[in-house]
């Protein structure tokens, strides 16, 4: 019988599930090693075994951490995609400003039809085995990792800094350009993808666990005089709750290393 | 007949997001019938607040992932109109191809991977790699082909990185130009046989048969192209208005029977689709479009909603002549880069553009330091959330002698027909959290 996959969907744009269905040119061969069994039919047969569970989007409501938390029990590898996923992703935005506040913007006298919360990681909930990092992910990355999985080799994540794959493709440094750029704390891997066309990295594959803030934020105020709301801007666009101290940090603060 | 029948779908499959259909019949009388989204709240016009006018883009294409391409052209066109920037004719032939080509991938994923099942009577794509692989690897490569000119002209398919407000990162070059005309010309005969393949499905009476006219809503040129990109907002109550001016036209108001939020046009409710776009820019289309929509046996007006499928494919119809034209211009004419334009004042300004469900409205409003204040989207499927309810209520009538499986069937393809993309409707819609 053929492994079971299942690909399963929270807050987030599906755009990531999107990517996998972008395959096309390896979609019928994984097809042929794997059965993919999708969320909606999923939770109709409580019970079944999946040997992958691909999980994207972030948990924002009672019901996904009850769904995520029952994935979790039937899942042999549960693996986090996307950076609402991984990070909370652009979803953790929210977590800046006050919920309430937010809450009444939006839905007016019936926000409380919409009991939202904060906005969490797949792992601030259940255990992860496994990230394909990236908004969105990389197509290439997942057909990695379902290969790997499926022939017992942990898959390994690149952990160079996205400047590495930039200076190696020839940009000019974003930072000579006059811009404010996360490249040099962000997991590499992605080609440089955004600097390649002009924009600077906002981190959206992570920060590598070596990676000097401290360091970084010195060099962005009195290097290249970007102010500390920038700075919190570009840190909270897709890494507000993994960088929630940090954000803390930086706000408490009137300037930093003057 | 029956009198008394209960169906809810909890989580209809091949639609994006998650919808449920509930019909509750007693006496022969319908007490509910309704689609219920069930999609997480999203707060996207909450965090977007407080961004930086070069990354708000970047972050509401992140309101959905298959319809990136169109939030980013709606995103970065209300940038410019907030902050009197006005791009180049030759940026605007480079977006609208990359746009085209959001229409094309769209269109060919409804038609063969959402629709085509329901038609032929299966459950998903996947059994009809085993029935039709011939039909599959061609819808395959289709997806592919419009998937590596997203690529190639946006930078990357899903969220596309290549727009920025004030222009393009970068330009395609001369030789990337006459390759991607080499590619749409040799996709010529799959898109060719694909106009075969849906005129010649056997579709049930109640998908061919229904009718149910009702105001449509699009954008509109009267004297020039079929319009996606940009252009005026047209009724087909005959009323035209200007961009700017959109609420004039969209009114959003609370069902009291109804956990969305609904939306009025200039009569009460609207469909906003391609069907809408045919219906009220026929005379803009190209002739080989119009020859499709003969041969798919739709007249003009159409007032079939399930029609909307076939509206697409004249669309793929129309998209490949009208690209390929663009294209041979280009590379006649080939562009030379040019720097981002800059904004000239600090404002607010609304964008509406057509995206593949229907057309969509940005509109933002920005503060002297660059930093939005404001934000507003209204979502074609939360357009035609109460037109989908007002066409239930039409189609489960007649067919009430019906199975509970063939009335099933029917309410999840009318539903499937409107390609509703719920991720980007729960942006703003009331969500009923009900198990």
């Amino acid at each position: 019988m053929k492994p079971e996959i299942g690909v399963f969907s929270f807050t987030g744009c599906e755009g990531c599930q999107l990517n996998i269905l972008n395959l096309e040119a390896y979609l019928l061969d994984l097809l042929d090693v794997i059965e993919i069994v999708n969320f909606r039919e999923a939770m109709t047969e409580k019970g079944q075994d999946y040997a992958i569970a691909f999980v994207e989007g972030s948990i924002t409501t009672p019901e996904d951490e009850k769904e995520l938390k029952e994935i979790r029990e039937i899942a042999d590898v549960l693996v986090a995609i996307g950076a609402c996923a991984h990070l909370g992703g652009v979803n953790g935005m929210k977590q800046l400003r006050d919920l309430e506040t937010q809450r009444r913007e939006v839905y007016g006298d019936k926000k409380d039809f919409f009991p939202t919360t904060e906005v969490r990681r797949v792992s601030d909930v259940v255990p992860v085995d496994l990230i394909i990092p990236g908004c969105p992910i990389d197509r290439n990355e997942f057909v990695e990792t379902v290969k790997k999985v499926l022939m017992g080799i942990p898959p390994m994540l690149p952990t160079n800094p996205c400047c590495v794959e930039c200076k190696s493709k020839g940009n000019v440094c974003m930072y000579d350009k006059g811009l404010s750029c996360l490249g040099p704390v962000t997991r590499g891997g992605c080609d440089a993808i955004c600097p390649s066309y002009g924009q600077p990295c906002d981190g959206c594959r992570g920060f590598l666990e070596t990676a000097d803030f401290d360091a970084m934020v010195k060099a962005m105020e009195n290097e290249h005089g970007i102010s500390t709301e920038a700075i919190i801007r570009q840190i909270s666009h897709y890494n507000a709750v993994p960088a929630a101290d940090l954000i803390a940090k930086l706000k408490a603060r009137e300037v930093i290393h003057a | 007949m029956h009198e008394n029948l209960n169906i809810n779908v909890h989580h209809m499959a091949r639609v994006e997001g998650h919808g449920n259909i509930v019909l509750n019949m007693k006496d022969g009388t319908i007490e509910d019938l309704r689609l219920d989204i069930v999609e997480s709240p999203r707060f996207f016009e909450a965090f977007v607040v407080g961004r930086h006018y070069r990354d708000v883009p970047h972050v509401t294409s992140r309101i959905c992932g298959i319809c990136s391409v169109g939030h980013t052209m709606a995103s970065v066109r209300a940038v410019e109109n907030a902050l009197g920037m006005e791009v180049s004719e030759n940026v605007k032939k480079i977006r609208k191809l990359l746009h085209d080509a959001a229409f094309l991938q769209s269109h060919v994923l409804h038609a063969y991977f959402l629709v085509a099942p329901d038609v032929l009577g299966v459950g998903s794509v996947i059994p009809l790699a085993e029935s039709h692989p011939d039909v599959v690897k061609m819808a395959l490569r289709m997806k592919k082909f419009t998937n590596d000119v997203c690529d190639a002209l946006g930078g990357r398919t899903v969220h596309p990185i290549n727009v920025i407000p004030g222009g393009l990162a970068r330009f395609p070059t001369k030789k990337e130009l006459i390759e991607l005309k080499a590619y749409y010309e040799k996709m010529l005969p799959d898109f060719e046989t694909t106009y075969e393949v849906f005129s010649s499905l056997d579709y049930p009476d109640w998908f061919a048969g229904f009718d149910r006219p009702t105001e449509y809503i699009s954008l509109h040129k009267p004297d020039g192209e079929y319009p996606l990109y940009d252009g005026q907002v047209i009724s087909s109550t005959g009323r035209i208005i200007d961009e700017q001016d959109y609420l004039s036209m969209i009114h959003e108001r609370v069902e009291s029977h109804a956990a969305a939020k609904h939306v009025s046009g200039e009569t009460d409710t609207y469909m906003a689709s391609a069907l809408a776009r045919y219906n009220n820019n026929y005379d803009q289309l190209r002739p080989k479009a119009k020859e499709v929509a003969v041969k798919l046996g739709m007249g003009h007006p159409c007032t079939n909603t399930f029609a909307n499928t076939f509206a697409q494919v004249v669309e793929c119809a129309h998209l490949m002549e009208e690209d390929l034209a663009v294209l041979t211009e280009l590379i006649e004419n080939t562009p030379e880069p040019e720097a981002p334009v800059e904004p000239t004042k600090f404002g607010r300004g609304a964008a509406a553009v057509e995206v593949p469900r229907g057309i969509l409205f940005h509109e933002y409003t920005f503060g002297e330091d660059g930093i939005l204040t404001d934000a507003n989207c209204i979502i074609p499927t939360g357009q035609n959330l109460a037109n989908i309810e007002a066409d239930m209520q039409k189609l489960v009538p007649g067919i009430l002698d019906r199975s509970k499986e063939e009335i099933t069937l029917s309410l999840e393809c009318l539903v499937r027909a409107y390609d509703p993309c719920i991720s980007c409707a729960t942006h703003f819609l009331e969500v009923d959290f009900r198990e």
